[in-house]
């Protein structure tokens, strides 16, 4: 295991050590306080526990690689990650998974608004409640949610399925609550098995597209 | 006034073209959707013109003297800026509204040209990266296809906060044109309407900005140059907030830029026209001390050689042109007059670009229109029309005096009509007069 210490290492010598590492490397970064674009664009399945509170974008586009963060993570966490898996110990500030293609994200405590927002492929789990407009213009993947929703969940959503186990505030346009058939539940089984959430099956409902904005129609105007 | 009966007498108010949407709008109950960009006259860079050398200044001898086009953009804080040749640069435009081949065409040309293309929404094709020698990589709201492989394998990186076609809109790509590629590379399904975000999903505002810049930069070991892109509305502020977040380049889409497609409504009244966002964006940058130091790169409504001198002299380093690619290429071509007219259309008037039906094979998705465009052949016309821009604001630069194209200053340059001298910053023709700032 080597260990970085951001006291006396720059942002920029954090990254350029991380992304030039082997796979199955070992990393741990310490006093990170809250700075910012923190292990970003690793493309190797390495290993990276951040102990601290991180800023925007951390382990934002990743690659493969696992990172744990021992804390709260900031703003746009994990966006646009390809694969790997992401988990932050504490709660994750807005638009954590944004526009993420793959991987597994899991945050254990609360996210905040826009929890997966325009999301492509991602899984999220979320421990805790998320906040309003989550889910906005997904595409696709999974988020499961294992305390409440806020405000219109899954609005605009295309092909994205979203599981929440608490309460819905509201429905976004075009978000509907539909069947949990057998696929469905083998699909959350895996994913809360992988995030290590004990919860059951049963207790989630499934939210989905209702596909009635795909192409645009004059008499739905007011839906827009 | 009726050609054939005098006494019928046309409304300014309610010309031909207005009645014609009022009942298009009665009829549908959906405003107007079209591509192009804004075709209502304002004042442009036809409104000035170059003070050549006499007996106060000389001239460079045509042919003789030389006059260098070079450029580097990106110098700021990228390792590794980027070199052109000339610079007239090729504006986004993306797969999936061009064809593949239209891309790889826009690629070959700017590459023989000795210049930069640019990707769009929906991400980078193999075809458009192996042919284009200096690529540049938008980064855009919607994130369509947007990969950190990619992001590496482009020259610059393009950050788009607006385009002057539509500053403050979105995008939305028709489902005819969102064939089984497109649709797998922005991950959505076929057929539907693809709505492009108008604002980015993971920040707000210029701080957050700055932070972006700063991922990226880290994501890509600080070697490319980052673009900042806005649609020209307040421009003075725009630029600054840019060059305040890091950027090492700057792009001002004046309201007559292209567009695939949007609201008839927005490209024609949002936006200010090009001609006085250069002067606002080189007034934010010398304010800064940055001019020269963050690179401007002016875009929307540049036809023609006189047209990038004009904007050079007034401050630009460099343009990009989209639309004008497209006509090089072959858009609205009379070989296709009556494939137009099939469509209610006509060559020179064509502006539907969201329908994918275009019959020169460029804005499509269709495979069988798309192979009317031979690449090599797109490649080659458009060269050529780059070579001609080059040429044409090298006679120009040359008729000033000047050794180097960037040597062109607003000192150059006289406007014919009122308008042109305020937002331009230069004197009416045959005074010292300018609108707003004195002189007689």
């Amino acid at each position: 295991m080597t260990e970085i210490n951001l006291d006396n290492k720059s942002v920029r010598e954090l990254n350029e050590k991380l992304q030039s590492a082997s796979s199955g490397d070992k990393f741990s970064v310490n006093n990170t306080v809250g700075k910012h674009a923190l292990s970003v664009g690793l493309t190797t399945e390495v290993n990276v526990d951040i102990n601290g509170h991180v800023g925007y974008y951390c382990a934002g586009m990743n690659q493969q690689a696992k990172i744990k963060i021992n804390g709260n993570a900031g703003p746009g966490l994990a966006e646009n990650m390809m694969s790997g898996e992401v988990r932050v110990t504490g709660n994750a500030s807005q638009y954590a998974a944004a526009t993420a293609h793959g991987g597994l994200l899991v945050i254990e405590g609360d996210a905040s608004s826009r929890c997966g927002i325009s999301m492509k492929g991602v899984n999220i789990v979320v421990g805790g409640n998320i906040g309003h407009m989550s889910a906005f213009m997904a595409q696709s993947g999974c988020l499961v949610v294992c305390g409440d929703a806020g405000d219109a969940l899954g609005d605009s959503i295309y092909e994205a399925k979203i599981y929440v186990r608490g309460k819905v505030k509201s429905l976004g346009t075009d978000c509907i609550e539909k069947e949990m058939r057998d696929e469905h539940q083998k699909e959350l089984k895996q994913l809360l098995k992988q995030s290590r959430m004990s919860y059951g099956v049963d207790e989630f409902r499934r939210y989905g597209s209702a596909r009635k904005l795909y192409n645009f129609d004059i008499d739905q105007v007011d839906d827009y | 006034m009726s050609k054939d009966n005098p006494t019928l007498i046309e409304s300014a108010t309610f010309p031909r073209h207005v009645i014609a949407e009022i009942q298009r709008a009665a009829k549908t109950g959906i405003y107007d959707i079209r591509g192009f960009g804004a075709k209502r006259d304002i004042p442009t860079f036809d409104d000035l013109v170059f003070l050549g050398a006499s007996t106060s200044r000389y001239p460079l001898e045509g042919y003789r003297e030389k006059c260098t086009t070079e450029v580097v953009l990106g110098n700021r804080f990228a390792k590794n800026p980027i070199h052109l040749k000339t610079p007239i640069t090729i504006a986004g435009m993306s797969f999936g509204s061009l064809s593949a081949q239209a891309k790889e065409s826009l690629g070959r040309g700017a590459s023989i040209a000795g210049t930069s293309t640019t990707t769009g929404d929906g991400g980078m094709t193999p075809e458009e990266r192996g042919h284009s020698k200096t690529l540049v990589y938008q980064y855009l709201p919607s994130r369509y296809g947007m990969n950190p492989d990619d992001l590496r394998r482009a020259d610059a990186i393009e950050i788009v906060l607006g385009q002057g076609a539509k500053p403050g809109g979105g995008g939305m790509l028709l489902g005819q044109k969102i064939s089984p590629r497109v649709a797998q590379m922005r991950n959505l399904p076929e057929g539907i309407d693809q709505r492009s975000a108008c604002r980015h999903p993971d920040w707000t505002g210029p701080d957050d900005l700055e932070i972006k810049i700063q991922e990226l930069r880290e994501i890509t070991n600080w070697e490319k140059p980052i673009y900042v892109k806005v649609g020209a509305t307040r421009v003075f502020y725009d630029v600054t907030l840019a060059v305040k977040a890091g950027a090492d380049v700057v792009v001002v889409d004046g309201m007559q830029g292209g567009t695939a497609a949007t609201q008839d409504v927005f490209i024609e009244h949002v936006g200010i026209p090009t001609l006085p966002a250069v002067r606002l964006a080189v007034e934010a940058l010398l304010e800064m001390d940055m001019h020269r130091k963050v690179q401007l790169i002016v875009s929307g409504g540049i036809r023609s050689g006189a047209d990038v001198a004009k904007a050079l002299a007034l401050g630009a380093d460099a343009v990009a042109i989209g639309t004008a690619a497209l006509i090089a290429l072959g858009d609205q071509s009379p070989e296709y007059e009556e494939e137009y007219k099939a469509i209610g259309s006509a060559a020179g008037f064509w502006d539907d670009y969201q329908q994918g039906n275009d019959p020169a094979g460029i804005t499509t998705q269709d495979p069988e229109l798309a192979k009317r465009l031979d690449p090599k052949l797109g490649g080659r016309r458009l060269a050529n029309y780059l070579n001609v821009l080059t040429l044409e604001l090298q006679t120009l630069a040359r008729a000033c005096g000047k050794s180097h194209v960037h040597n062109l200053e607003p000192e150059d340059m006289v406007a014919l009509t009122m308008e042109a001298a305020a937002m331009a910053g230069v004197p009416l023709a045959g005074t010292e007069w300018i609108p707003g700032k004195g002189g007689m």
